[in-house]
């Protein structure tokens, strides 16, 4: 049975074109033309046909936290936001940090509608301590170790972990990509939200921006020394933006994201008290969010991520101090991104398709051209379609998105999974 | 007067006292002078009445309180009120229950007003948002207790007849205070003038926007002030390295016999409670003629039984839910 995208505009890492888009019963692209028929034909008139988006931050909670998210539902929630591969943060339970919670996160992966590349952390239960066994993780496919959620703290550890990831590369056939969550623990301790005029106003305490900028500063001067690619997880703050920036200019290996909430939302936020806007790094002020977005625009971040983190409603029904960070993300982002980020629509679709499909090292099958005999991981996005966001209406297992009622313009209209139509007219198929 | 944005003002259920923020002099004004009246009742020799017969206040208490809990209760029996109380110490939320459920269980106990208090900020707004029932902030962490800035208001006003002019220094632990925040708004509301003394850790970290002047020194300031607000120093802030120790926060700070010399005659001092001797005060300057701290006392119960008689009795709305909070907040 064979698919046809029909009357969209293609818009990937080699231009835009008006084709229509047959995808082959092997799970690649057919063929690319104009009038092609297919058994199903899919409508994407008014819309763009786009490579698969690859989200380098997601929390799919499983194994552990299935109560707030599987990597079923997390999936689901990624496809009907256009994802067609999730980087699956492992701070799991137990945490991902051996082959065997690897092996069972993607095994669970194989059978929901997005590639699910896990990723392992740096040291044993991401306590910070003891060295992960990185070779044998990367002679099972892990390309990415983080132990996102903290900061490495120990600045030593973290200079044997670079130096020592720099031998791995030859057996992971690229260099193996260490993201960091920058945050030194002692100085953001106790903190809640960012620390500032409104942390001060509220009386809720704050962690100071300078927190995650000591992390960016060190971490840049060990790669400096050490040569290790360094990923630099959710950029918050404008010093942090500027310091990758200058990392970048001087040819330092360091790569970076932002996530949408990072350049949508402020903490004035947080004068709700609602903990929906609870998230690690905090939401930040107005000029940090402009920074993030000038990082978006001039090539200094990489990837628009997510860090769609599900918590479950009670988990958010407690006191800001109690409740966990973080917010949800994949079914918002394209929208965020097209609509808050000010970059045009082919911008939007390089910071969340083919720039993060190479950092995760998956270029090979998502965010690749869209030409027959590529792999089929696509979406079709109408760029003119307003929806209203709902919680409850996510495939999530969880609702906390700090987007409720809001009124957003761009929709995900299809997604193809391996050549599979795995959503189509906004609707999860799987 | 400002009013809560998601809750139905219309009706006699859903009215609150989160804060001082959002109030202005006229809402602090008909609080306080509607606690006259109550002040009076306070000196009968039966000093109760009927006004809210039937009616059920209950102390929600996530974090511990002896003073504040005693006068919210005493408040509420002058008002011929019955009382209930939750005491997260003995109760089921040490058994894991969350917040929102140990609201709804005492609310179905009957109870028509909540007083909360919580050791974290905007808790008793939360709470407002999950119940019908009125709630009274009671204190939220290092954030607001409105109850206690309309005593104070209140006791100054009795001495010198307004807060008009008047030059009042809050001495402390700004940082964690929420007696300051609460405070700096209602007697800046009222039209007092307010210097903010205490060491550069002791204070919140970005107040360039608050209607009030800094100072890192006491000893340059004592002789131009009408009033002075100490706060409590609580032993904590040595491990969390803010102060080197109590004796030099003593050093500093301590309203002692000597300092108190140099203060204006009819200048007043005022303190929250509890009090600790020869740290932020000393037991000569407590006792002195200038000290109004027990006055504080006795009007917290007035001002409550005000606030619970605006609440429950009248139909009116006092203060509001924080209007910030945008989703859009960058916009």
């Amino acid at each position: 049975m064979s698919v046809v995208l029909r009357g969209g505009r293609i818009i990937d890492s080699q231009g835009e074109r008006l084709l229509d888009v047959e995808l082959g019963e092997d799970g690649r692209i057919a063929a690319v033309g104009t009038g092609l028929s297919g058994d199903v034909n899919l409508d994407a008139s008014g819309c763009v046909v786009s490579p698969g988006f690859v989200d380098l931050h997601a929390h799919l909670r499983e194994p552990g936290l299935e109560e707030a998210e599987t990597i079923q539902t997390g999936a689901r929630g990624g496809s009907l936001g256009g994802y067609t591969a999730l980087v699956a943060m492992p701070n799991t339970d137990p945490t991902t940090d051996c082959v065997a919670v690897v092996e069972q996160v993607r095994a669970l992966g194989r059978r929901s509608t997005c590639e699910i590349i896990p990723t392992a952390a740096m040291t044993l239960r991401r306590d910070g301590v003891d060295m992960a066994p990185m070779g044998e993780l990367v002679d099972n496919g892990v390309g990415i170790f983080t132990d996102d959620g903290t900061g490495l703290q120990d600045p030593r550890l973290m200079r044997r972990i670079m130096e020592y990831s720099t031998g791995l590369g030859r057996r992971l056939g690229r260099p193996v990509v260490l993201a960091q969550h920058c945050e030194v623990a002692a100085l953001s301790a106790g903190g809640y939200m960012h620390e500032g005029e409104w942390s001060s106003r509220l009386g809720i305490p704050g962690q100071p921006a300078e927190a995650e900028e000591l992390m960016v500063m060190r971490d840049i001067a060990l790669v400096r020394m050490t040569g290790a690619h360094l990923h630099f997880q959710h950029l918050s703050t404008a010093s942090s933006v500027a310091m990758v920036r200058g990392a970048k200019a001087a040819g330092l290996p360091v790569t970076a994201e932002a996530t949408t909430h990072h350049f949508t939302l402020t903490d004035a936020a947080c004068a709700s008290y609602d903990p929906v806007f609870k998230v690690h790094p905090p939401l930040r002020t107005d000029v940090d969010v402009r920074a993030i977005r000038e990082g978006l625009a001039d090539g200094t971040i990489d990837a628009i991520a997510t860090d769609h983190a599900p918590h479950a409603p009670h988990m958010k029904e407690l006191p800001f101090d109690q409740a966990p960070p973080g917010m949800l993300g994949l079914e918002t982002a394209f929208a965020l991104a097209l609509g808050d980020s000010g970059l045009d629509l082919p911008e939007v679709l390089a910071l969340l398709s083919w720039r993060p499909a190479a950092i995760a090292g998956v270029a090979d099958r998502h965010g690749a051209p869209v030409v027959p005999g590529a792999p089929a991981n696509l979406c079709v996005v109408d760029p003119d379609e307003t929806w209203t966001v709902s919680g409850a209406a996510m495939a999530s297992l969880s609702s906390n998105t700090p987007y409720e009622g809001r009124t957003m313009r761009g929709r995900v209209r299809h997604t193809i999974r391996a050549g599979v139509p795995v959503v189509v007219d906004g609707e999860a198929r799987r | 007067m400002s009013v809560a944005t998601d809750r139905r003002t219309d009706d006699l259920r859903g009215r609150h006292l989160l804060g001082i923020d959002g109030m202005d002099r006229s809402d602090l004004e008909e609080i306080l002078d509607l606690t006259d009246t109550f002040a009076e009742i306070g000196r009968r020799p039966i000093p109760k009445v009927p006004a809210l017969r039937g009616r059920t206040v209950a102390t929600v208490f996530f974090e511990g309180s002896t003073r504040t809990r005693m006068s919210f209760e005493a408040a509420a029996r002058r008002l011929s009120a019955d009382t209930v109380a939750f005491d997260a110490g003995t109760s089921s939320l040490s058994k894991g229950e969350s917040i929102r459920d140990t609201v709804e269980v005492v609310a179905s106990y009957g109870a028509d007003l909540l007083v909360v208090r919580h050791s974290m900020a905007g808790t008793a707004h939360r709470v407002a948002g999950w119940t019908d029932l009125s709630v009274v902030n009671a204190g939220d962490g290092c954030h607001e207790h409105p109850t206690q800035a309309l005593l104070d208001c209140y006791t100054l006003r009795e001495r010198r007849g307004s807060l008009d002019g008047m030059r009042i220094a809050i001495v402390g632990d700004i940082r964690h205070s929420r007696v300051a925040r609460s405070n700096v708004l209602a007697f800046t509301a009222m039209g007092a003038e307010v210097v903010l003394v205490a060491p550069a850790t002791l204070l919140p970290p970005a107040i360039g926007g608050w209607p009030v002047t800094i100072a890192h020194e006491l000893d340059p300031i004592l002789a131009d002030l009408d009033a002075i607000y100490l706060l409590r120093i609580q032993s904590e802030r040595i491990t969390e390295g803010l102060i080197p120790s109590l004796r030099e926060y003593a050093l500093d700070f301590c309203l002692t016999p000597a300092r108190l010399a140099r203060m204006r005659a009819d200048a007043l001092v005022l303190h929250p409670g509890p009090t600790n001797r020869g740290v932020e005060i000393s037991a000569e300057a407590a006792a002195d003629g200038r000290s109004v701290i027990l006055d504080q006392v006795v009007n917290g119960v007035s001002v409550r039984m005000a606030v619970l008689f605006l609440l429950l009795g009248s139909g009116r709305q006092l203060g509001a839910v924080d209007a910030g909070g945008s989703v859009e907040g960058d916009r």
